[in-house]
């Protein structure tokens, strides 16, 4: 099958996944159910998209398929600024409260850090992307130990306030910024379709693509940006979710089986959806609401992972 | 022309190129040599702007590199390095279909894909176009990287030990292939050579370089002699004239 035509049977599976979340079992107040679910659906859909379009692009950067930004340590600054945030000023404060201000402060802040990692290192050459991972791990870990020193010291209420945040979670979404993350992604869709053509060029490798005459660095530290900002979007949505880029990614390219980004990306858009609303489709009419659905996405995408890891290397 | 100007270049503190100058002609095969560590490969890089230098200027067609912009540069200069591992899985001609990014940047017209076909056809891939870079041999894939190159369409083409882990047979063919590139295209070929033997037959001028410096630049005649190639190598090499061609025995 070609894969134009595998793309429209992913587009209409998960057209479908959407239509059945939306209208199944509506029963008779649907006006209300709609409108709750409508929130949830438009949640999902952005963060599948983020989530799998930052995920194949940072893979196409690194030359690596088995990373994901969070590699870099953007989920967990963003839980170390949720600590921080409770731990000084506690829950009822505005900064956590405030949702809006809340997701605007964590945009800045991961945004920030993509971009002072990724120009501290490239103002040398020879530095190559493996440091910045490395150093991206480092902080990472650094940022996780943080976290954890100062929740232990939280009140135990204020622990389980932190710790709607710590999960990701879809039966809770976090709707009020919704609006926000639409406008965000939006600009974010504006400004990465005209890198989208040298993805292709990356994929070759450094030297090819400063031979075939890109501007390297420039165009992997935008990239980089607009990962970070990605990621921003989703964990604020449904919290730190990569590992579902891991699992969604993967697929994408044993099912596409191309080099093409433009192919790639979209076909990590659909699968996302599919992945993301499906899954919530079994979680809530089939286990009731018994496991979360982040628990199904990390023992899914932690058993491919083990396979591919196992497998051979032959098919990249 | 390329003009190299006083260049340095320092890794760590240490200087693998030190106040390197030289001409390198239009219309010619340049060959590097030198022994292991004696900068062939980073003065390459340096020329095709992979590495930034430390010190000192490279013109190429009266214009200081750091006044190109990227994407101009790429229109006059390719260079290949020798590891070329691509991870992605990409057949022959979509491979070939890159050199084409310049000028396209992506969305191939008719006039690109003529390019290609030629670029395909010239160096004898044809039958293989269709086929993934890992099913080839090494021989076939570095065919098909000379292949791009080509499609690339440049007056200057430099290459990283073009004949890398290749057999008699494909290295020849490489040479040969680069050999008309240069009579019939007019292009300006500069290769970084291990095998003296195989730079001295086809190039036109040989530059050597030790420890970072410039030893030796000239004509075959004037590099391959005994006495030049003992202060590079540090060896007693015996040359003898076959066919009107000097050869190098150095195995004893």
């Amino acid at each position: 099958m070609k894969p134009k035509s595998k793309l429209v049977l992913l587009a209409v599976l998960a057209i479908v996944m959407v239509i059945v979340f939306l209208f199944g079992q509506m029963g008779s107040n649907w006006s209300y159910i709609l409108s709750r679910r409508l929130v949830k659906v438009a949640a999902m859909v952005l963060t599948a998209v983020a989530i799998g379009v930052s995920t194949v692009v940072f893979q196409t950067i690194t030359n690596n398929r088995i990373l994901t930004p969070s590699i870099i340590g953007l989920d967990s600054l963003y839980l170390l600024l949720q600590t921080i945030i409770i731990f000084i000023y506690g829950s009822t404060s505005l900064t956590f409260a405030h949702k809006q201000l809340n997701f605007l402060l964590s945009l800045t802040l991961m945004m920030l850090f993509s971009l002072l990692l990724s120009s501290y290192l490239f103002r040398r050459e020879r530095q190559d992307l493996y440091r910045l991972l490395l150093i991206g791990i480092v902080l990472g870990t650094f940022f996780g130990s943080l976290s954890t020193f100062m929740q232990v010291l939280l009140d135990p209420n204020e622990f389980l306030n932190l710790q709607g945040r710590m999960f990701a979670s879809l039966n809770q979404v976090n709707g009020d910024v919704l609006v926000l993350s639409l406008i965000v992604m939006g600009g974010l869709i504006g400004y990465g379709l005209r890198l989208v053509k040298y993805l292709d060029v990356l994929a070759l490798g450094r030297e090819q693509a400063i031979n075939l005459g890109l501007d390297y660095y420039g165009v992997v530290k935008r990239w980089l940006m607009i990962i970070s900002l990605l990621v921003s979007v989703a964990t604020a949505l449904v919290g730190p979710i990569t590992f579902l880029g891991l699992l969604v990614a993967n697929v994408t390219y044993q099912v596409l089986k191309t080099y093409r980004h433009v192919a790639l990306l979209w076909g990590v858009i659909w699968i996302s959806i599919i992945a993301l609303v499906g899954g919530q489709l079994v979680v809530e009419r089939v286990f009731a609401f018994a496991t979360p659905l982040s628990v199904i996405i990390n023992f899914v995408g932690g058993a491919y992972f083990l396979y591919l890891l196992i497998k051979e290397r032959t098919v990249w | 022309m390329v003009e190299i100007k006083k260049v340095s270049k320092a890794y760590h503190g240490k200087w693998v190129l030190r106040d390197v100058s030289l001409q390198i002609r239009k219309g010619k095969i340049t060959s590097l040599i030198g022994p292991n560590g004696a900068g062939k490969s980073t003065l390459m890089a340096l020329m095709g702007r992979l590495l930034k230098k430390d010190a000192g200027e490279i013109w190429i067609d009266g214009k200081e590199i750091a006044a190109y912009k990227s994407n101009e540069l790429a229109k006059k200069l390719s260079v290949l390095r020798q590891t070329n591992d691509i991870r992605i899985r990409i057949t022959v001609r979509e491979l070939v279909s890159f050199g084409r990014f310049p000028y396209s940047q992506g969305k191939l017209d008719r006039e690109d894909w003529e390019h290609v076909d030629q670029a395909i056809a010239y160096m004898g891939l044809a039958d293989l176009q269709d086929r993934f870079l890992d099913e080839l041999s090494g021989g076939q894939r570095q065919r098909a990287y000379i292949a791009m190159v080509l499609a690339q369409d440049t007056d200057y083409v430099l290459l990283d030990e073009p004949l890398n882990n290749l057999d008699m047979k494909h290295a020849v063919q490489i040479m040969k292939v680069l050999r008309r590139m240069v009579d019939e295209l007019g292009k300006t070929v500069v290769l970084v050579m291990h095998d003296i033997n195989f730079a001295s037959w086809y190039s036109d001028e040989i530059v050597a370089l030790k420890k970072g410096r410039v030893v030796k630049q000239g004509s075959c005649d004037e590099v391959i002699r005994r006495d030049v190639l003992r202060e590079i190598y540090d060896m007693d090499v015996r040359i003898q004239t076959i066919a009107r061609q000097k050869v190098c025995i150095y195995y004893q």
